[in-house]
């Protein structure tokens, strides 16, 4: 297990933004890191300065025990030594090469017949049998996606970085792709940076989840941690669901999942999750819990769930009260239906849930 | 056509393929690093490789005649420590068409370089490859039609090649007389018979070159 990267640097563009990462430590140390934020935050650039392609201005990024950027000491080492496999957005296969040469570019210091061994245990690892003669352009963009893995991870890197990496494909592959992409990171067990904008993907993909916005790491976590815990309003904002929990489905019955989530049974509306979907992440917004004070007999969503009070907030006209029903739960009220429930700590409410209020997103098992 | 005129023909068409083969490895080397470098005098550079084809051609030939005579800096160092003479020899020919050249190979492999996408260079480097290496198997294959495009060009342009020529080179029959030489002589001696015909020859190897050029480009697109 490495290290991970420590980083400290300022990337300035003329007449554009300037990224500025500070006081980055142990970051993708182990398993997958998933870099969030909105288009422009800066999550490229940052994947893009670790790789090597781009030089930031000034301070320093280390990895493990190397120091691989260091304005002060003028020291840069170049993409081709840091062994790390880069995944770009759009793939870049090279288009004059068969998918076999592709992948096995990297390998050029390994003796023929090793490469070609290895070559072929990572085309059947990714099922790409059948394809190693195609030229990418044959290809879909599934399989462009995989034949860009196989690219990187063949040569055994250290770091691995991927820049959006199902960005570009339509929508159906794109679902279908990542749990899978999940797995195949897991089995290779590659330290991993995912670059995404899209929420669903972030979880699905990561173990740790680091925010981007405006240029900076705004805050790192694991995925419940950030989404319960925002630092700041920002990423709240950027982030735009208060309750991410582990769960397990149980049983799947006409579109409805039943999850275990803690101690508590959730009924969620989920038409599109595999039957044997197992570990997922339960995703709630604050806005969408309800508190009553009594007795929720006779109400219609379908999870009513006894609850205490922990604290309560305002977050602008907002109040923000942090409930515990066996697992952490965030709810949004106004202030004035604050006072009329008269809410205080440790008060017992019931918090109501509707089923298709709940979103659920696989993950693949590690 | 007259064996003179068979000499005259090969000896046109091995010196522009000569004078292709000398500025290929050093054009390409320009052209790269004006393409994929930012460097200072870039500019200067590119000016003074371009230079040849807007210039009078018999004045490139005077530049050249003075820097390689045998007075000449280059030249007087050339004849003194290698006994090699360069002005009025084959020699002279070759750099004549090589100068007179350069800017075509180098404009057409430059933009080929250009159009070479940056990510594909970045992705080589990350699997390992060194400079070198991205360049022999990631931008010249991929910039492989300009740079042909280019060279037959070049190439053509080396077969009727005349003012500077004459300048360096001379007209010294069966040594450095190309086709585009001895039909001006022709003319002026008043043979419009043999001129016509090392015109009508003329002619037809550029076609050739550029229908050689326009039909690999077109089978190579990608």
């Amino acid at each position: 297990m490495s290290e991970g990267i420590s980083a400290s640097f300022a990337r300035k563009y003329t007449d554009g933004p300037e990224i500025r990462v500070e006081g980055l430590r142990g970051f993708a140390q182990s398993g997958i890191t998933v870099l969030f934020g909105a288009s422009g935050a800066g999550k490229s650039t940052l994947v893009r300065c670790l790789a090597g392609l781009e030089r930031p201005d000034e301070g320093t990024i280390q990895f493990g025990g190397e120091t691989w950027f260091d304005s002060a000491r003028r020291l840069f080492v170049r993409p081709q030594e840091r062994r790390i496999g880069y995944v770009p957005q759009e793939y870049a296969l090279f288009p004059h090469l068969s998918v076999e040469r592709n992948i096995g570019y990297g390998l050029r210091e390994m003796a023929r017949a090793e490469r070609q061994g290895r070559v072929k245990e990572t085309v059947s690892w990714l099922g790409l049998e059948g394809l190693e003669r195609r030229l990418p352009r044959e290809l879909s963009g599934g399989q462009q996606q995989r034949v860009s893995l196989a690219r990187a991870i063949v040569r055994q890197p250290r770091l691995l970085l991927l820049d959006e990496p199902l960005s570009a494909l339509d929508l159906p592959t794109r679902a279908r792709l990542r749990s899978q992409l999940r797995q195949w990171l897991i089995e290779r067990a590659i330290p991993s940076v995912v670059v995404t904008h899209d929420r669903t993907e972030a979880l699905a993909l990561g173990d740790s989840l680091a925010v981007m916005d405006g240029g900076r790491v705004v805050q790192q976590g694991s995925a419940p941690e950030v989404f319960g815990r925002p630092t700041s309003l920002a990423v709240a904002g950027i982030l735009n669901v208060e309750t991410v929990q582990p769960g397990r489905v149980l049983a799947m019955a006409d579109g409805l999942a039943t999850v275990a989530v803690g101690p508590r049974k959730l009924i969620a509306v989920a038409p599109d999750l595999p039957a044997d979907a197992g570990e997922v992440y339960v995703c709630i917004r604050a806005e969408d819990v309800i508190l009553i004070k009594g007795d929720a007999a006779h109400s219609s969503p379908r999870n009513c769930l006894p609850a205490v009070v922990r604290s309560l907030r305002p977050e602008g006209p907002m109040m923000r009260i942090d409930l515990d029903c066996g697992f952490p739960l965030a709810a949004l009220l106004t202030k004035q239906a604050c006072t009329e429930l008269a809410l205080a700590s440790n008060d017992a409410v019931m918090a109501l849930v509707k089923a298709p209020q709940i979103h659920l997103i696989p993950r693949a098992e590690v | 056509m007259t064996g003179e005129e068979w000499q005259l023909v090969g000896f046109t068409a091995r010196m522009a393929a000569l004078s292709t083969l000398l500025i290929l490895p050093f054009g390409l080397g320009i052209a790269w690093c004006l393409a994929k470098l930012r460097w200072r005098g870039k500019a200067l550079v590119e000016t003074l490789v371009t230079l040849p084809l807007v210039l009078p051609p018999v004045v490139t030939g005077l530049v050249l005649l003075r820097v390689f005579g045998r007075h000449g800096p280059l030249g007087y160092w050339l004849h003194e420590r290698l006994g090699v003479d360069i002005v009025f020899t084959w020699r002279g020919v070759a750099l004549a068409l090589a100068v007179m050249s350069l800017p075509l190979l180098v404009r057409a492999a430059r933009s080929a370089f250009e159009e070479v996408n940056p990510a594909f260079e970045q992705i080589a480097r990350t699997l390992g490859a060194g400079e070198w290496r991205v360049f022999l198997t990631v931008t010249l294959p991929l910039a492989r039609r300009g740079v042909m495009g280019g060279t037959l060009l070049a190439f053509a342009r080396a077969l009727g090649e005349f003012g500077a020529t004459i300048l360096v080179a001379g007209n010294i029959p069966g040594q450095t007389t190309t086709v585009a030489v001895a039909t001006y002589e022709y003319v002026q001696l008043g043979e419009d018979s043999h001129a016509w015909v090392l015109a009508a020859v003329s002619a037809a190897m550029a076609f050739l070159a550029v229908l050689l050029s326009e039909s690999l480009l077109r089978r190579k697109r990608r």
